[in-house]
């Protein structure tokens, strides 16, 4: 085990990541991504391919490291998502409950700190999340959905692109415990 | 089972949370009903939030859109000004026209021209999702909408209401993946089933694969869905091709070209009558077909139906005097007496009566050939060249003399010239003005 693998799987302690947003701020930003979601693409369409819903819940999942609070984090999110869209509810609670589950657990043995890994693990979450969404449209519902690996895996760079500086943005607004 | 509670909590809450999220889907999914609290909740949270934002940003980005877009008109009017005085009138009409006129209005045209009961809205957001196709629009229960109902453009169809709340509204739009309509060509009258496949173009599907159709061909909606009323246009067909049962038929849908701002929802539908093919496409106001035939001159049987242009009217107007005075053309020595054309009703009083010496000149200048002349002419007028000889003796087999074309100088006679070259038939762009013969306009399309 190198250095550095050994720094990456370690990291730093954890009383580094005691850090905790602001309840109120916990609120705010999902809901700012939804609005974003909802409310920008009409004007600027290109920008649809963000998921910021999802980016929120992976930082919150990587940065809290309690899979307990996590799952009910990405559940609310997934959930406020479903009620404003035209899906039977549940579909995207779902997808992000796994999501908020694997980033928490992740985040107990990785140092996600770290650009490169965070970069990574929102690009595979991004994927996942599609993908699993597209399994469940098909599984459960009975749509013949369309999914098209190459531009999920092209959204995933760029939402895991948008991640970086958008993480750094909210560590911002984290306070010490 | 309290140390496996306890040794794998995280896992057992994960299973807990994931289990009564498939146990609500399982519910919404065999019950066919949503759960309308949450999305009640969701969208009166979230659309009051929207509308404020639009409308922060129709006042100020708007504004400054339109400052700019005001600026080049006024440049645009002043450059104009210097041009022509007519047209900087017509182009400052159209420009004022344009810039003032928005989609709202055009909505407001078509809804008072359209026989279907329907309520303007305007688009206030997305559906979440990367792939959505669903968008909110602010009319909702309160202005009497209700799920299922049609969303239309003047252009075509846009989508249809999947959910109405108090406030606002959802559509699916025809992009989505799980919309379906009913479909049928305009040409062919084939039929098909709509259906999004989430991405700018539609497929027609279920079309069998002997029916034809073509490139470019209409799409309208046939009613059979019960939600769009029949007649509505639905897209142009942009790609078509032969599958393995049925055709692949790839459609533009007309009613989303350029994003979709502002819809009218139907609250009552009424069925239209799928245009004919003939008709010009939907969104391009052309004029009626003329049908005022009043003073045009009957045409024999046998005519030529191109025959339009006013060089061809005068001459039916010759040919008509030549026959009351029961004068053969095609015969007749050079010097002998032709008919009197000066009896043609408006004739003899606009002009003097020609001279006596105008007419035995006549066919003297009219022998020479019009080679150099018709070689530089357009088409139309090697057309008419052509047909000459069988309209004005159809009967009679073409003798070798030519016969006189003196009547076209009889309508200038202050111009006759005794050397001078017969003038050609007057063309269509420059008419021989003769009272009697009413005005007509140039065949081309455009006013």
């Amino acid at each position: 085990m190198t250095e550095y693998t050994e720094r990456l799987l370690t990291g730093p302690s954890l009383k580094d990541r005691s850090n905790r947003m602001r309840m109120v701020w916990l609120i705010v930003v999902p809901l700012i991504a939804i609005l974003f979601q909802v409310y920008v693409p009409r004007h600027i369409p290109f920008l649809s391919y963000l998921e910021l819903p999802l980016l929120i819940t992976v930082h919150f999942a990587l940065g809290r490291r309690g899979p307990i609070s996590s799952v009910f984090y990405g559940m609310a999110i997934g959930l406020a998502q479903d009620s404003l869209s035209h899906q039977p509810i549940g579909m995207f609670g779902i997808v992000k409950t796994l999501v908020g589950y694997f980033a928490s657990s992740v985040s107990q043995r990785f140092d996600v700190q770290n650009p490169i890994v965070t970069f990574i693990l929102c690009f595979f979450f991004y994927f996942f999340h599609e993908f699993f969404y597209w399994v469940l449209a098909r599984a459960l519902l009975g749509q013949a959905m369309i999914f098209n690996p190459e531009q999920t895996l092209l959204f995933g760079l760029l939402n895991a692109a948008v991640a970086l500086p958008l993480f750094h943005i909210l560590d911002k607004l984290k306070v010490a415990a | 089972m309290d140390f496996f509670l306890s040794r794998y909590r995280n896992l057992t809450v994960l299973l807990i949370v994931i289990v009564a999220q498939l146990l609500l889907l399982a519910y919404q999914v065999k019950s066919n009903n949503n759960v309308t609290l949450i999305r009640v909740w969701a969208v009166t949270a979230v659309t009051p939030v929207e509308q404020g934002l639009e409308l922060v940003r129709r006042y100020t980005w708007g504004f400054v859109e339109d400052y700019f877009v005001l600026l080049g008109v006024r440049s645009q009017n002043e450059k104009l000004q210097h041009e022509n005085g007519q047209l900087k009138l017509e182009n400052h009409y159209l420009k004022s026209e344009l810039s003032t006129a928005d989609r709202a209005q055009a909505l407001s045209v078509f809804q008072a021209h359209s026989p279907s009961k329907t309520v303007a809205a305007r688009v206030i957001g997305n559906g979440t999702g990367a792939n959505s196709k669903v968008v909110f629009v602010d009319r909702g229960s309160v202005s009497g909408i209700e799920s299922g109902m049609a969303v239309v453009t003047p252009d075509g169809i846009v989508g249809k209401v999947v959910d109405a709340y108090p406030m606002a509204s959802l559509v699916m739009l025809i992009t989505d993946p799980t919309f379906a309509a009913g479909v049928i060509s305009q040409k062919n009258r084939v039929r098909g089933t709509l259906k999004g496949l989430g991405q700018t173009k539609c497929l027609v599907d279920y079309a069998q694969n002997e029916e034809k159709v073509d490139e470019g061909e209409w799409f309208y909606t046939s009613g059979d869905d019960r939600i769009f009323p029949r007649g509505f246009p639905v897209g142009q067909v942009s790609s078509v091709h032969n599958g393995k049962t049925f055709k692949e038929i790839y459609l533009i849908p007309s009613g989303m070209q350029g994003g979709v701002e502002e819809v009218l929802i139907m609250l009552q539908g009424q069925h239209l009558q799928i245009p004919d093919s003939a008709t010009a496409a939907p969104g391009y106001k052309i004029l009626p077909a003329p049908t005022d035939n009043a003073g045009e001159a009957a045409q024999p049987t046998g005519q030529p139906t191109v025959l339009t242009t006013d060089a061809d009217r005068l001459r039916e107007q010759y040919k008509q005097s030549g026959d009351a005075q029961h004068h053969v053309f095609g015969e007749g020595l050079p010097g002998s007496v032709p008919p009197d054309f000066t009896k043609i009703p408006g004739i003899r009083a606009s002009t003097p009566s020609p001279p006596a010496t105008a007419t035995p000149r006549v066919p003297a200048t009219a022998t020479p050939p019009r080679a150099p002349e018709t070689a530089t002419q357009p088409n139309r007028d090697r057309q008419e060249a052509q047909i000459k000889p069988s309209t004005t003796a159809p009967a009679t087999p073409p003798k070798a003399k030519p016969h006189p074309t003196a009547p076209i100088l009889v309508t200038d006679p202050t111009d006759a010239d005794p050397d001078a070259v017969p003038p050609p038939a007057p063309k269509t762009e420059k008419p021989v003005k003769l009272p009697g013969v009413p005005p007509t306009r140039p065949p081309s399309g455009n006013p």
